[in-house]
């Protein structure tokens, strides 16, 4: 048999139609051809205007609201404290998170309440938050670091088991101690693990604000909402809508940013 | 030395009596289990003996006593060649300016240099191995212990490596500690291979290699001493291979 190749080269990089290009195109149409036909069939009164105002109302209500500071008072208060609550959540997670990786016997003694607290809804505690921290900013703080600590454990955790045993060894052979060891093996060594927690974590985080602020704030964009809805003023409530949503995608794509600068090596496999 | 198995003791190592001489290039051999791996791992503060002594002669305490080279891909992801090149000398403390000097100096010597902001990822599997021989190089011990480093890379490539890691040492002699399957690997690199036995291991022959350094892989292993010392490992090797696999009664 006589193979002769010429020049050969994969189907996929001759582009075309189907190619990038393409695809870019349709994802910035379809969501425009959606908020199209929301507003023709609100025009024609096809669906009902009073629970589906028309895109142009809601964009017409966000502008008046962005211009008189209302909308930005409440979206700076709840970041405010879905950060607080989110770093006092966070730091004890990520560092009892690498002991507990560490050491077989606090992994012990700390499994069985892990274990049992985790699975309660963050949203259950609530109550229980209020009568502990009152209804002030500290509740707040509070639902959202509950939700955030368990997630930043638990991952941070896992991350430090799965570290390969040899680069221990490693870190054993050339005498490395045990400060160094956390700081050289173990936290590199987990960190993309504990990256996940944190992007897991951070989603919780903004839910466990609105539900704080729904049941128990006067000030927030959850209190925002809630009140939108409780005086039936519908378009003010899909403004905070859009402000969370702009919040949701803006803060995953920082946190998409900082994964690349803190964990550059992170080319081919997960560690 | 005795491990637990199934609640069954299970004797990985019995009677290993082995002297290694400063500055020599000592090799193991053995058949796949035979405790030589555990040996090394003795010999690295790893695992500690059972029973029985080992005496690491220091003569300079401002030395590490060991440095090692392992059989996996052991150098860290997260850190760049240069950092995994210096991450002993800076756990011995070694002074940030002191440290650069020595690691481009082990850089240049694997020829890793245009590597060394690199990230392990971008490197193959020969390339890390030799980050790996660089970074126990650098800490300058005094016994260097490699467990099979070059035993998952392709043959080509491990034929370089082994150039390599022969250039270094001639230059740089320190008392090496290499274990191996390869009894060609052995003999190109060793100045003495040691035999040992299948489980529980023991040192079943000691063969002076005698060739004249400095070596160079392709040449020695066409010359008819080179082939008489392969026929000598190999008949007190054969038996203890076969007896690993069960086809021999002990």
């Amino acid at each position: 048999m006589n193979v002769k190749v010429r020049s050969a080269r994969p189907a996929r990089a001759l582009g075309g139609f189907g190619g990038i290009a393409t695809e870019r195109i349709v994802s910035i149409l379809s969501p425009l051809l959606l908020l199209g036909v929301w507003e023709g069939l609100g025009r024609l009164g096809m669906i009902d205007a009073r629970f589906f105002p028309p895109p142009s109302a809601i964009a017409e209500t966000f502008a008046r609201l962005a211009g008189s500071g209302e909308l930005w008072e409440h979206t700076v208060t709840s970041l405010g404290r879905v950060v607080i609550g989110f770093l006092i959540g966070a730091i004890p997670g990520l560092v009892l998170g690498i002991v507990m990786g560490l050491s077989r016997i606090v992994r012990a003694a700390l499994n069985p309440m892990v274990g049992a607290l985790y699975p309660i809804p963050k949203s259950a505690i609530l109550p229980l938050l209020l009568l502990v921290f009152g209804t002030g900013e500290g509740s707040k703080y509070a639902i959202v670091a509950s939700g955030v600590f368990f997630l930043v454990l638990l991952n941070t955790a896992a991350g430090v088991l799965g570290i390969e045993p040899v680069y221990l060894d490693v870190g054993r052979t050339f005498g490395a101690g045990r400060v160094q060891t956390f700081f050289t093996i173990a936290i590199p060594g987990a960190l993309p693990f504990i990256f996940t927690g944190i992007r897991l974590a951070w989603g919780i985080a903004l839910v466990l604000i609105v539900v704080g602020e729904i049941f128990a704030s006067r000030s927030g964009l959850g209190y925002f909402i809630n009140n939108s809805y409780q005086t039936f003023q519908v378009e003010k409530m899909y403004a905070g809508l859009i402000v969370m949503s702009l919040i949701g995608y803006v803060s995953f794509l920082v946190l998409d940013e900082l994964q690349r600068w803190l964990v550059p090596w992170r080319g081919a496999r997960a560690v | 030395m005795r491990f637990e198995l199934r609640g069954r003791p299970l004797v990985a190592l019995e009677d290993v009596n082995l002297q290694v001489r400063d500055r020599e290039f000592c090799c193991i051999v053995g058949p796949s289990g035979c405790g030589k791996s555990t040996f090394l791992r003795i010999l690295a503060g790893l695992e500690r003996q059972s029973a029985g002594e080992l005496e690491i002669d220091v003569r300079d305490p401002r030395r590490p006593a060991v440095a090692m080279v392992f059989q996996e891909q052991s150098i860290f992801p997260w850190m760049t060649v240069e950092d995994n090149v210096g991450y002993g000398l800076r756990m011995r403390g070694v002074h940030a300016n002191v440290r650069r000097g020595i690691v481009a100096h082990y850089l240049e010597k694997v020829g890793l240099t245009a590597f060394a902001r690199a990230y392990p990822h971008q490197l193959s599997g020969g390339m890390k191995q030799r980050a790996s021989v660089a970074r126990a190089f650098a800490t300058d011990p005094e016994i260097l212990l490699m467990d099979e480093p070059f035993a998952s890379v392709d043959e080509q490539t491990r034929s370089l490596l082994q150039e390599e890691l022969l250039r270094v040492w001639e230059t740089d002699r320190k008392t090496v500690v290499y274990i191996t399957h390869s009894i060609d690997e052995a003999l190109i690199l060793g100045d003495r291979v040691v035999v040992m036995s299948a489980r529980p291991g023991h040192v079943k022959a000691e063969i002076d290699v005698g060739l004249a350094r400095p070596r160079s892989v392709y040449e020695l292993k066409s010359t008819p001493e080179f082939a008489e010392l392969v026929a000598r490992v190999w008949e007190p090797l054969r038996r203890e291979v076969l007896m690993s696999y069960g086809a021999l009664a002990s």
